[in-house]
């Protein structure tokens, strides 16, 4: 039990790569300017990490090496289509906003990664919970910038008022693309300082 | 001067990478020496220009509401195949990917030199997915989304060129020990795209 609780809590802690999980994020940068569009973008990430993961492991013994990555590219975009037609369907606003950022899914190096990683050598069930911690893992730091964005940049969070316009001027800047990477850079310095120290390169 | 417009917009206003935030893996791992990041940034651009007006010749003719009409059958015509876009669009720039670096390397020996470990890296470059996405849905034409493509590589080769420029600079600098590559790669990149938010202020006159 406590094996299997370990798939999952290790994308979160300092033995995976989790400047990994930074550079997955990239793609998705645009949608952290408010807290719910981050979060229904991690929803759809994990989604489609988990049943990726699961479908390949399931299709593992079946795939031919030398074209595993065309079979894998069908399985993920089949997923992000499915997610996209659900999100347009139920989520219109929302799926409005996210724009062309769900359809990127499907280069997202985390769910490539993951399926050539651990679901072409797992089975099905330990695929999924892997992908439920690498979505999880995502999740955490989209979420963040995003409520850092949000915060600084209109001092809200998830819409709710937190720091009142009557003495907090908005940073902009926040709301602007350059806000997002200097995030991004911080978070990589914090995490490289106090988590995990072992993740240092050499420039 | 409207295509030219919508190149001054493509490369500095809305550039792919500092402001829609695509095509950042292969920038931050490419972007260590000069020669790759150039090789890689030329790659970019020369299937950025083919990939963008293919997908959008695919969407027209196949998979738009009614663009099977042109065979004539009725029950073609009728059908809106629009959901399949995506994996259309991935297995286009897969495949275009693989035909582009054959023939470089049939007809251009000395540039397949050169580019060619960098073009299988860019069928998971999201820019180029993206690019063809964010053409269909601001519904350009197709001379439109020729300038869009080339200018959008054009901007994302000037991006990866600008840091790998900056990244050799700062080589001897003293920074925070946790803060050294990756980190300060994020930090130059806002920093650039800081200075790229000043192209803003550009009328384009209509």
């Amino acid at each position: 039990m406590a094996k299997t609780r370990k798939i999952i809590t290790d994308p979160l802690s300092d033995n995976n790569p989790v400047t990994w999980q930074v550079l997955g994020v990239c793609s998705a940068l645009a949608v952290t300017t408010q807290v719910s569009t981050a979060v229904v973008m991690s929803l759809a990430l994990t989604t489609v990490l988990c049943f990726s993961n699961v479908v390949i492991s399931m299709l593992r013994n079946l795939i031919p090496n030398k074209i595993r990555m065309i079979v894998e590219l069908c399985v993920i975009a089949t997923l992000v289509i499915l997610a996209d037609q659900i999100l347009r369907a139920f989520l219109y606003d929302i799926s409005k906003q996210l724009s062309v950022f769900v359809g990127l899914i499907i280069t997202n190096c985390i769910v490539m990664g993951r399926a050539e990683a651990y679901a072409l050598q797992n089975p099905p069930f330990k695929s999924f919970l892997d992908g439920i911690g690498n979505g999880l893992g995502y999740s955490v730091v989209l979420i963040a910038v995003a409520s850092l964005r949000e915060l600084l940049g209109s001092g809200t969070w998830f819409g709710i008022t937190i720091l009142d316009t009557s003495w907090y001027t908005g940073n902009t800047l926040m709301l602007l693309p350059p806000g997002a990477f200097v995030i991004i850079g911080l978070l990589i310095w914090l995490q490289r300082t106090f988590i995990s120290k072992t993740l240092r390169e050499e420039d | 001067m409207g295509l030219l417009n919508l190149a001054i917009e493509s490369i500095f206003i809305q550039n792919i990478l500092l402001s829609l935030f695509l095509g950042m893996c292969s920038y931050l791992a490419q972007s260590k020496k000069m020669e790759s990041a150039k090789g890689l940034g030329m790659a970019v651009i020369m299937v950025l220009t083919i990939a963008t007006p293919l997908n959008w010749l695919i969407r027209r003719y196949l998979l738009q509401a009614g663009a099977l009409s042109w065979t004539g059958v009725e029950a073609l015509g009728a059908l809106d195949l629009s959901f399949l876009t995506f994996i259309c669009f991935i297995a286009v720039i897969a495949s275009l990917v693989q035909i582009v670096e054959m023939v470089v390397d049939r007809f251009f020996p000395v540039l397949y030199n050169s580019l060619g470990i960098f073009l299988p890296l860019i069928t998971v470059n999201c820019a180029i997915l993206g690019a063809s996405l964010f053409m269909v849905e601001r519904q350009y034409s197709l001379t439109e989304s020729v300038v869009y493509g080339s200018s959008s590589g054009v901007g994302w080769a000037l991006a990866i060129m600008s840091l790998a420029a900056i990244r050799k600079k700062i080589r001897y600098s003293n920074v925070p020990e946790g803060l050294r590559g990756l980190g300060m790669a994020f930090i130059i990149t806002g920093l650039m795209a800081i200075g790229f938010l000043c192209f803003s202020g550009i009328s384009l006159g209509g």
